[in-house]
């Protein structure tokens, strides 16, 4: 097949998967008798044009910066985390550990401390089915998902029997310590400037910034980033040259492990300063999403998020303010995915018959 | 000439991939009965053009002939009803399936198997004897030589009543005494008014085998002369537009001391198998040992053993220092350090990461040489893109670009990355696998040299290789193998293709045990 110039394949490509996906979305809401101008207008208005709207938008795209990120690193060494929602579980436990259990002085060293107790948690979830891969050959996307079903039976479990205070009647944890609260975007002096009204998007947001630059370096500037990279593109290739395969699984799998469970910085400790049953609420699915359409780039996945972030913002906005059915945002969604994870290759095969009519014949053969 | 009297004509036939013209206004007649070669260096569009005739491609523009009638054939059905059969360089077979199976797979008479099965082997005992093709119909392809699966290729293809045959690269898996078989059958097929169309890239078969030539270079058809008219010589600078070295210029050998020392190698595959049965071999500086063997005899795990790929039995010594040969040290990286550098058989997936640029390519194997960081945490990403650069200026390769992915390569230039890589690490011993599978000559004779060099460096160097030419102009001394065994040591100078192909197919010639 030929290929796309470079711009294209980037930009060109997801957006018009992104603009059939809409139109679709366009045609379920007018089988069901609304306006579909409506309902992008409430969507828009309600996650984008103002500060309150945005305030929830990046606290979504923050989570999803989270997993995305978790699924293209792992993507980079062949590996389809799709465990992401179960490692962003036990994340979460771990958040709430850290800030039941210790008593924290101050916010940052809570934060410091409930980071590092989300990844771990969220690594040695993902590290099981990894060393199962590694050394048994069970495969990573089998594993990986049953590995979700058991991650939320366990946390129900905890909360029923052992994290739920005595005399509490829903299956969750006690309320954090008010030292561990995060600050949310309306806290932070000069952005309150902003975000005037109290927002659930918090400092978390500037983590996940953080670990998406960190997750470019540590791809294309570092050893572990090429040995991960040569392992994704042929295995066979990777015992040529001495790479250790179980090394690389484990090491990438921790990786992405890890940054799937620091999710729960986010909606743990940032939004609900208690542990929950459905705590990560499918954003380690949305993760894929994100990956795919972010082409496994840190900036496609930043990029991504926000547009899943603003999905999920304005889908909830749909359900407030019109007669269309929160239920509509997981139709977009679904369309969202479908179109751009699944029927990518039809929208590139379309766009590089289009681009042909239009190249001259010139160059030699080869 | 009556019309009709040749079996196919192309005439202006073009295609284009994209911007890519891989054929241009191709012009061919190819008379009935006759063996008509096709020659040319990789990508000069021969595959291109035979798909086009068998029907995987549809020309742009142009027309064919067969017996001069104009025929559009737009799918492989098409051309087998228009006589074409086709040999492939993989075979098509079902490995678990008989003979007579595979045979009549796709020109079944009905649903029921039964009559078409006894027509099949009524019509392949008629085959078998008219043209020596001689096979057990009942065998199982899996048990077969493949040489006798080749035949069963062409069974196949005479079994559909095929009149033109074309065969694409048909020795490059045969022992030369299967290749000779070969080209008997294919004399008597013409002998019988069949016309058979011949492509390979080897200048002897080409003389041997064929009544006329066609040449092809970057897409179009340059010229097309009477075998017995040309020469090795003049074919090749048709290939190429310029002279070309055929013969490899070296001066005599002076081994130092020993460098590798193999004692009784061996190595299992994962089904418990016993690939390599106890090789042992010694190679000193300054020399080139030669490994001679059809594919598939133990060569390509005594390489994958060596340089770490595998793990085996036995007792590795480089210079002196043993070698870890399974567990901890068995591995691509630990060899690399002990001085060991490898062009491996498989560019494809092992050599190369085609999706990587040139410059990561440059660095791969060798990601952790401390002249490719910048500190402790990161690599110094614009020191192996200046480094690849130099590189690739001193190896030639085109287009010089670092920053282009490997599979935008031509095969020569690909091989051109893995040899620059392998060759510039100073390694005290060097393994190279098939280094000029699928190089046009231009790059073969490039390689052969920068080889040559290295040997008169004071390096060892294990050669592996199927083309026996190949082996026997560069080695200093030839290892011939055969299931898994090295069958004996031959002198280059005093030996000849007929002792070596006797020792590639098992039969030793001089009371050496088997």
């Amino acid at each position: 097949m030929d290929r796309l110039p470079r711009w294209a394949d980037v930009a060109l490509v997801p957006l018009v998967s992104l603009i059939l996906a809409f139109a679709i979305a366009a045609l379920v809401i007018l089988a069901i008798g609304q306006d579909p101008w409506e309902a992008i207008t409430v969507m828009v208005q309600g996650s984008v044009m103002n500060a309150y709207g945005w305030g929830y938008t990046l606290y979504y795209a923050t989570s999803f910066m989270f997993t995305g990120l978790a699924v293209c690193v792992a993507f980079h060494a062949s590996m389809f985390n799709i465990g992401g929602e179960g490692q962003a579980l036990l994340g979460g436990l771990g958040v709430a550990l850290a800030c039941l259990f210790v008593p924290w002085p101050h916010w940052s060293l809570a934060l410091i401390g409930a980071t590092a107790s989300a990844a771990a948690f969220g690594a040695v979830w993902a590290a099981i089915p990894a060393w199962l891969q590694a050394k048994r050959g069970s495969h990573i996307v089998i594993t990986t998902i049953m590995f979700n079903y058991i991650a939320a039976s366990l946390l129900q479990y905890l909360l029923v029997n052992t994290l739920k205070p005595v005399g509490q009647a829903d299956p969750a944890s006690a309320n954090f310590p008010p030292a561990t609260h995060l600050p949310a975007l309306n806290d932070i002096p000069l952005l309150n400037l902003v975000f005037t009204k109290a927002v659930p998007a918090n400092v978390t947001l500037f983590i996940a910034l953080a670990m998406a630059v960190l997750v470019w370096v540590l791809l294309w500037h570092t050893r572990l980033g090429y040995q991960i990279r040569a392992f994704g593109k042929s295995e066979a290739g990777a015992r040529y040259a001495g790479i250790n395969p179980t090394f690389v699984i484990m090491v990438v799998m921790l990786i992405s492990g890890g940054l799937a469970g620091m999710m729960a910085i986010n909606n743990v400790m940032g939004e609900a300063e208690r542990l929950l049953g459905n705590s990560a609420s499918g954003a380690g699915f949305i993760g894929i999403a994100v990956a795919l359409m972010g082409r496994n780039h840190p900036l496609g996945v930043v990029l991504a998020a926000l547009l899943f972030g603003f999905l999920f913002q304005g889908g909830a906005e749909l359900g407030l303010w019109t007669k269309i059915p929160i239920e509509m945002r997981i139709v977009v969604q679904g369309l969202v995915i479908l179109f751009t994870g699944a029927l990518d290759v039809m929208v590139r095969m379309l766009l590089v018959r289009i681009f042909a009519l239009f190249r001259p014949r010139t160059m030699e053969a080869a | 000439m009556e019309n009709g009297a040749y079996a196919i004509e192309l005439k202006g036939i073009s295609k284009a991939f994209g911007p890519v013209q891989a054929n241009r206004d191709i012009n061919i007649a190819v008379p009935r009965g006759t063996i008509h070669g096709i020659i040319g260096e990789n990508g000069a569009g021969k595959s291109t053009l035979m798909s086009i005739l068998y029907g995987f491609y549809r020309a742009d523009a142009g027309q064919i002939l067969i017996n001069g009638k104009p025929t559009a054939i737009p799918d492989s059905q098409s051309a087998i009803r228009a006589g074409i059969g086709m040999v492939f360089q993989h075979f098509k077979l079902v490995q678990n399936f008989t003979v007579l199976e595979n045979v009549i797979l796709g020109a079944e008479d009905g649903p029921m198997l039964n009559s078409s099965l006894a027509k099949a082997r009524k019509t392949l005992a008629e085959l078998s004897q008219e043209y020596e093709l001689d096979v057990d119909p009942d065998a199982l392809v899996e048990d077969l030589s493949v040489g006798h699966q080749q035949r069963v290729e062409i069974l196949k293809a005479l079994y559909r009543q095929a009149d033109i045959l074309i065969l694409d690269e048909p020795t490059g898996v045969l022992t030369p005494a299967e290749a000779d078989h070969l080209f008997r059958i294919l004399k008597g097929l013409k002998a019988q008014g069949k016309t058979i169309i011949l492509i390979t890239h080897k200048l002897r078969e080409i003389m041997e085998a064929t009544d006329n030539v066609s040449v092809m270079r970057r897409g179009t058809m340059v010229d097309t002369v009477r075998t017995a008219e040309t020469s090795p010589e003049q074919l090749a600078e048709l290939m190429v537009g310029r002279k070309v070295l055929l013969e490899v210029e070296k001066a005599p050998a002076s081994p130092g001391a020993v460098v590798l020392s193999v004692q009784d190698l061996r190595v299992k595959d994962e089904h418990g198998v016993e690939r390599l049965k106890g090789v042992s071999f010694e190679i000193r500086a300054g020399e080139i040992l030669g490994i001679a063997g059809v594919a598939g005899n133990g060569q390509s795990e005594l390489m994958e053993a060596l340089g770490g790929m595998i793990r085996a039995t036995g007792a590795v010594t480089l210079k002196g220092q043993p070698l870890p040969l399974s567990g901890k040290g068995a591995d691509g990286q630990s060899r690399r350090r002990a001085g060991i550098a490898h062009v491996p058989e498989d560019r494809h997936h092992h050599g190369l990461i085609l999706d990587f640029t040139a410059w990561e390519n440059m660095a791969f194997g060798y990601f952790n040489e401390p002249e490719y960081q910048k500190n402790r945490l990161l690599m110094d990403n614009a020191a192996i893109r200046a480094d690849t650069a130099k590189k690739m200026e001193t190896f030639d390769v085109r287009p010089p670009i670092p920053g282009l992915q490997a599979k935008s390569f031509s095969g020569g230039n690909q091989q051109k990355i893995v040899v620059a890589r392998e060759f510039e690490q100073d390694p005290d011993l060097l393994l190279v696998g098939q280094p000029t599978r699928g190089v046009d000559i231009g790059a073969i004779e490039f390689i052969h040299k920068q080889l040559i060099a290295l040997r008169d460096a004071g390096k060892a160097v294990l050669l592996v290789s199927v083309e026996l030419d190949e082996i026997m102009s560069l080695s200093d001394r030839i290892a011939v193998m055969f299931d898994g065994k090295i069958m004996g040591f031959r002198d280059p100078d005093t030996t000849d293709e007929r002792e070596l192909g006797l020792l590639m197919a098992g039969i030793t010639g001089k009371g050496e045990a088997a």
